[in-house]
C-alpha cells in the first residue's frame, strides 16, 4: 500500500542556511500523523517543504506521484491544505469570505461542504458577517480549520495549531480533528510542540532534531518509551 | 461611559471595528458637504464651481482609483497610469477617426486598456517587482516612453474629440449645470461601482482581495497570486482610460499633456483619501476637485492664478502626509505575512 | 572604493584622460562631454541620498532649478562671480534640502517618491507666477556668458571636489551611518545611529550637490535660466541616473551620468522617429531595458563580475 505522502532524504534551506538534511517520512492515507522535536528542529519547514513554500530538493510523492515544484498554490490545487503557523487567515475579511477562500479550488457549489463544516462548527454559523480579525484566538483557529476542510483535501498540513490557545481548546481542536479524521476520512500530517495531545490524536509519529529525523513509529510506540518521552518529547 | 464611547462598544460587540478617527473623519466630509449645500443654495456661481469641481473631482478620483488599485495589490505607484490613460484616450480618438460610435469606441477602449494593464504588469513589472526603486524607475521610464510614442505616432497638436453628452445644460434654478458635468460623474460612478462590484460579489474578486492582503496566505488557498496582480493591473488601466476619456471633454482638446497635471492631483486625492482605501481615493478626488475649483474661483488671480493649482495640490500632499499619512480612511502601516 | 591602489589607478586613468579630451574633441562634443560632467555631479548627490540612505526623490531637478536661478539672479542683478554664484547655489540648495529633508523623515519609500514627484512638477511653476522677479516664461539671463571649455572644465573639477568630498564623508562613520539607514533603518536606530540627523544630511548634501549642477547646466544654456529647462524630465533623469549608476563604484557613477547625458542627445538622431520624440522613445526603452537587465545598476553589474573573476 503506497503512503499517500512520501517523503525522500528531503533537504530544505531559507537561502543560504539549510535547515532540513535530508528528511524521509510516509503519511498512510486516512492516518493522522505527528511530527513533533524541539524548536528550530525543522517541523515547520517539513510542511513548506512539502506545500512548496521554501525551496526544497530530494523526493516528495504524493498519491504515488511525484511532487512537482508547483508553488503552494499548485500544490492546494493538487488537493493539499496548509494551514500554517499563525493559522493564515485573513483578519480584514468576514468569516464567510474566509471559508470561501477555502474552497477557493472547488468549481461549482460549496454549499454541502459549509453544511459539512457547519455540523462540526456551528458557531460559526452566526458568525458569517464578523470580521475574522475580531474572533479570538482560539475561534480563528477553529476558522482556519474550518477553511482547510471546506477545500476538502485528500491531505491537510497542520502546523502548530496549538500556538497561543488555552489547553482547553487545543484539546477541542484536537478532537475535532481526530473526529475529521475518522469521520470524513482526512489524511492530516500535523506539527505540534505539544507532544503528548499531537500522540493521543495521532496514528504515528515522527521526532526531529536538527533536520533529521531521529526517531518514528506508532504513537503508541512513542508513548510506551519512557527514555523516549523524557528526553525528546519533554514529558 | 460616554453615548459614543458606549455606542462604539455596542458596534464592537457585533462584530463591527470602529474607530474614533473614523468617525471624525465622517464628521468632517459631513461639515464639508453641510457648508458646500448652503454655499450652492445661497449663491448661483458657488453652486456652478461646486457642480464643476465635482465633475473634474470625479475624473481625479477616477485615477486616483487607478493608483489605490495598483498599490494595494503590488504595493508599488504606478507613475506611468496617466500616460496610460492618455494613451488609451488617443486608441479611442483612433478608433472613432475610423468611424466607430463615441460609445463602441468607448467599450473597445475599455477593453484594449485592459489587455494593456495586464501585459505591462507580466512584461515590465513583474520581473523587478522585488525591487522598489526598480519598479519606480521602470513607471517612469514607461511615462517617458509612453509620451514619446504618443506624440511620435499622433503628433503633439491639439485634437478634436466628438463629445459624447453634447454642448447642452441643466438649468436648475438658475444655476447652470452642463451635461457634459453631469455625464462625467455618472460615467465614472457606474465605472466604480461596476469594479466595486467585481471585488465585493465574484470569487475572482475575492481571490484578487486575498492576493492583496496576504499574498502568501492567499497562495496557500490556491489562489494564483501573480495572475490576480496582473489583473490588478488591467482594471486599473480600465479605470484609468475612463479617467482619460471624462477628461478630455472638458479640456476640450486632446493633446499628449492631458493627463500630466491630472496625475499630481490624483496623487494628491490617493494620498488624502490613504493609498489603500478605495472609497478615500474617489472622496479625495472629489474634495481636492472641489477645493480647486473654489480657490481659483474666488481667490484673485494674482494670488492664486491658474499656475498655482499644480503647487497648491502639492502642498496638500504634503500637509496630509505630514499630519495624517494614512489619509483620510487609511489605516497606519503593518507589516504583514 | 574599497581597496586602495585599483580605486587610485582607475582614478588616475579618469584624470587623465579628462585632460586629454577637450584637445581632441569638436566643440560640440565638449558640450556633450560638458553635459556628463554636470550630471556626474547631480547623480553623485542623489546616490547620495538613494543610493546610501535609500531615499527616493524624484524631485531633485528642483534644487537644480534653484542653483541654476541663484546663478541666473546674481548674476543679472549683482553682477556676482559666476564661480561664487555656484558656492551660493550649493550652500542655498543645501539649506533648502535640509528643510526638505525633515518632512521628508516622516515618509518612506512611495510617499517621498510621490511628494518628491509633486515637488519636481509645481517648483517650476513658481518662477511663472512670480514672473517679475523671476522672469516668467521669458527666464532670467545672467550677465555673463562662458565658452565650453569653460564649463567642461568646470564641470569636471567640481566633479572631482564634489567626489572627493563625497569619498571622504562617506568612508567615516558618516557613511557607515548612511549605510546603516539604508540596510535596515531599525536596525540602525537599534544601535544608536540617530536617524533624523543623517536622514536630513543626506538630503541636504544631495540638494548641495544638485544645485551647483543647476548652476553649471544655466551656464551651459548661455546662462539662460528658464522654467522650460527644469521640467519633470530633468528629475526623472537624474533619478534615472543615480539608478543606473547603482551604488558605491565611481564607475557606477559614469556610466549613470553619461547614460542620461548623452542618451537623450544621441536618440534625437534616431531615423523613422524624428528629433523631440526620437529621445522619449529610446530614452523610455533603454531606462526600462536597463532596469530588467540591471535592477541593481552599473555598480551590480561590476560587482558581479567582480565575483565570477574571483571564482
Amino acid at each position: 500500500m503506497t503512503a499517500l505522502l512520501e517523503l525522500e532524504d528531503v533537504e530544505a534551506r531559507y537561502g543560504p542556511v539549510h535547515v532540513l538534511h535530508g528528511i524521509s517520512l510516509a503519511v498512510e492515507e486516512g492516518s493522522v500523523v505527528a511530527v513533533l522535536g524541539p524548536n528550530g528542529a525543522g517541523k515547520t519547514t517539513t510542511l513548506r517543504a512539502v506545500s512548496g513554500t521554501v525551496r526544497r530538493s530530494g523526493s516528495i510523492r504524493f498519491a504515488g506521484r511525484p511532487l512537482k515544484r508547483v508553488g503552494p498554490d499548485g500544490v492546494a490545487r493538487l488537493g493539499i491544505a496548509h494551514v500554517p503557523e499563525g493559522r493564515g487567515t485573513f483578519s480584514e475579511l468576514t468569516v464567510w469570505e474566509n471559508l470561501r477562500l477555502g474552497a477557493y479550488t472547488r468549481r461549482g457549489s460549496i454549499q454541502p461542504e459549509l453544511e459539512r463544516v457547519f455540523t462540526y462548527f456551528p458557531w460559526l454559523a452566526d458568525r458569517r458577517r464578523q470580521q475574522a480579525g475580531t474572533l479570538s484566538g482560539g475561534e480563528q483557529q477553529m476558522l482556519a480549520l474550518a477553511r482547510a476542510f471546506v477545500h476538502r483535501p485528500r491531505l491537510l498540513l497542520l502546523d502548530e495549531p496549538s500556538l497561543g490557545l488555552a489547553p482547553v481548546l487545543v484539546a477541542e481542536l484536537f478532537r475535532i480533528v481526530r473526529e475529521l479524521n475518522e469521520d470524513e476520512g482526512l489524511t492530516v500530517l500535523v506539527v505540534e510542540q505539544n507532544a503528548h495531545l499531537a500522540l493521543q490524536a495521532a496514528d504515528a509519529g515522527y521526532v526531529l532534531e536538527a533536520g533529521r529525523v531521529v526517531l518514528s513509529g506508532s504513537s503508541d510506540e512513542l508513548r510506551a518509551d519512557d527514555s523516549v518521552r523524557r528526553s525528546y518529547l519533554g514529558y | 461611559m460616554s453615548a459614543e464611547t458606549s455606542a462604539i462598544a455596542g458596534l464592537r460587540a457585533r462584530g463591527w471595528a470602529v474607530d474614533p478617527g473614523a468617525v471624525t473623519v465622517a464628521l468632517v466630509l459631513l461639515g464639508a458637504a453641510i457648508f458646500l449645500l448652503i454655499g450652492c443654495l445661497r449663491s448661483a456661481t458657488f453652486a456652478q464651481y461646486t457642480v464643476q469641481g465635482i465633475a473634474l473631482g470625479s475624473v481625479y478620483g477616477a485615477l486616483a482609483l487607478a493608483l489605490v488599485l495598483v498599490y494595494r495589490a503590488t504595493h508599488v505607484i504606478n507613475f506611468a497610469q496617466g500616460e496610460l490613460a492618455m494613451l488609451t484616450t488617443y486608441i479611442a480618438y483612433e478608433l472613432m477617426l475610423k468611424g466607430l460610435s463615441y460609445w463602441a469606441a468607448f467599450a473597445a477602449t475599455l477593453a484594449i486598456a485592459f489587455v494593456l494593464g495586464t501585459l505591462l504588469q507580466v512584461t515590465v513589472i513583474r520581473p523587478v517587482q522585488h525591487s522598489v526603486i526598480a519598479v519606480v524607475i521602470v513607471t517612469v521610464g514607461l511615462f517617458i516612453l509612453i509620451d514619446g510614442i504618443v506624440n511620435w505616432i499622433w503628433g503633439g497638436d491639439f485634437k478634436s474629440m466628438p463629445s459624447p453628452f453634447g454642448i447642452d445644460s441643466f438649468n436648475v434654478g438658475g444655476v447652470v449645470i452642463s451635461h457634459l458635468y453631469v455625464g462625467m460623474v455618472i460615467v465614472v460612478l457606474a465605472s466604480v461601482v461596476l469594479v466595486w462590484a467585481l471585488f465585493r460579489f465574484t470569487k475572482l474578486g475575492l481571490g484578487m482581495r486575498a492576493a492583496a492582503l496576504r499574498p502568501a496566505a492567499a497562495a496557500l488557498v490556491g489562489v494564483r497570486v501573480d495572475s490576480m496582480l496582473a489583473i490588478g493591473w488591467g482594471l486599473a488601466a480600465v479605470l484609468g482610460a475612463v479617467a482619460g476619456l471624462m477628461a478630455e471633454p472638458s479640456q476640450i482638446f486632446l493633446s499628449p499633456t492631458l493627463m500630466q497635471p491630472i496625475l499630481v492631483y490624483a496623487f494628491a486625492a490617493a494620498v488624502l483619501g490613504g493609498l489603500e482605501s478605495p472609497v478615500g481615493a474617489l472622496v479625495g478626488g472629489i474634495a481636492i476637485g472641489v477645493s480647486l475649483t473654489l480657490i481659483v474661483g474666488y481667490v484673485p488671480q494674482n494670488y492664486i492664478g491658474t499656475e498655482l493649482q499644480l503647487p497648491l495640490a502639492f502642498a496638500v500632499l504634503l500637509l496630509i502626509l505630514l499630519v495624517k499619512p494614512a489619509g483620510l480612511f487609511g489605516r497606519r502601516e503593518v507589516r504583514r505575512v | 572604493m574599497r581597496r586602495q591602489i585599483p580605486a587610485l589607478a582607475s582614478l588616475l586613468v579618469v584624470a587623465a584622460v579628462l585632460c586629454v579630451l577637450p584637445f581632441v574633441l569638436s566643440d560640440y562634443n565638449v558640450s556633450l562631454a560638458a553635459q556628463v560632467g554636470i550630471f556626474f555631479v547631480a547623480v553623485l548627490g542623489l546616490n547620495i541620498l538613494t543610493g546610501y540612505t535609500g531615499q527616493i526623490s524624484i524631485g531633485h531637478g528642483a534644487f537644480m532649478a534653484i542653483g541654476g536661478y541663484t546663478t541666473a539672479v546674481m548674476s543679472r542683478d549683482h553682477h556676482t562671480n559666476l564661480v561664487v554664484t555656484m558656492l551660493m547655489a550649493f550652500a542655498i540648495c543645501f539649506v533648502v534640502g535640509l528643510i526638505v529633508g525633515l518632512p521628508a523623515l516622516r515618509l518612506s519609500g512611495v510617499y517621498l517618491a510621490l511628494v518628491t514627484f509633486a515637488l519636481a512638477l509645481s517648483i517650476p511653476q513658481i518662477p511663472l507666477q512670480y514672473s517679475t522677479f523671476l522672469g516668467g516664461v521669458g527666464g532670467v539671463q545672467s550677465t555673463e556668458t562662458v565658452s565650453n571649455l569653460w564649463i567642461y572644465t568646470a564641470a569636471w573639477t567640481c566633479s572631482a571636489i564634489l567626489f572627493v568630498l563625497a569619498w571622504l564623508l562617506l568612508r567615516g562613520r558618516l557613511g557607515r551611518a548612511f549605510r546603516a539607514v539604508r540596510d535596515s533603518e531599525i536596525a540602525a536606530v537599534a544601535s544608536g545611529v540617530e536617524l533624523p540627523v543623517y536622514k536630513t544630511l543626506a538630503f541636504g548634501i544631495s540638494a548641495a550637490y544638485a544645485g551647483v549642477a543647476g548652476s553649471l547646466f544655466v551656464l551651459a544654456t548661455n546662462g539662460f535660466a528658464q522654467p522650460s529647462e527644469f521640467d519633470l524630465f530633468l528629475s526623472l533623469e537624474l533619478l534615472i541616473g543615480a539608478a543606473v549608476a547603482g551604488l558605491g563604484s565611481l564607475w557606477g557613477v559614469l556610466a549613470g551620468a553619461a547614460f542620461v547625458g548623452l542618451l537623450p542627445q544621441v536618440s534625437t538622431s534616431v531615423p523613422l522617429i524624428g528629433a523631440q520624440h526620437g529621445r522619449d522613445v529610446v530614452f523610455g526603452a533603454a531606462v526600462i531595458l536597463v532596469m530588467l537587465l540591471l535592477p541593481d545598476g552599473f555598480a551590480g553589474l561590476l560587482a558581479r563580475i567582480r565575483r565570477l573573476a574571483r571564482a
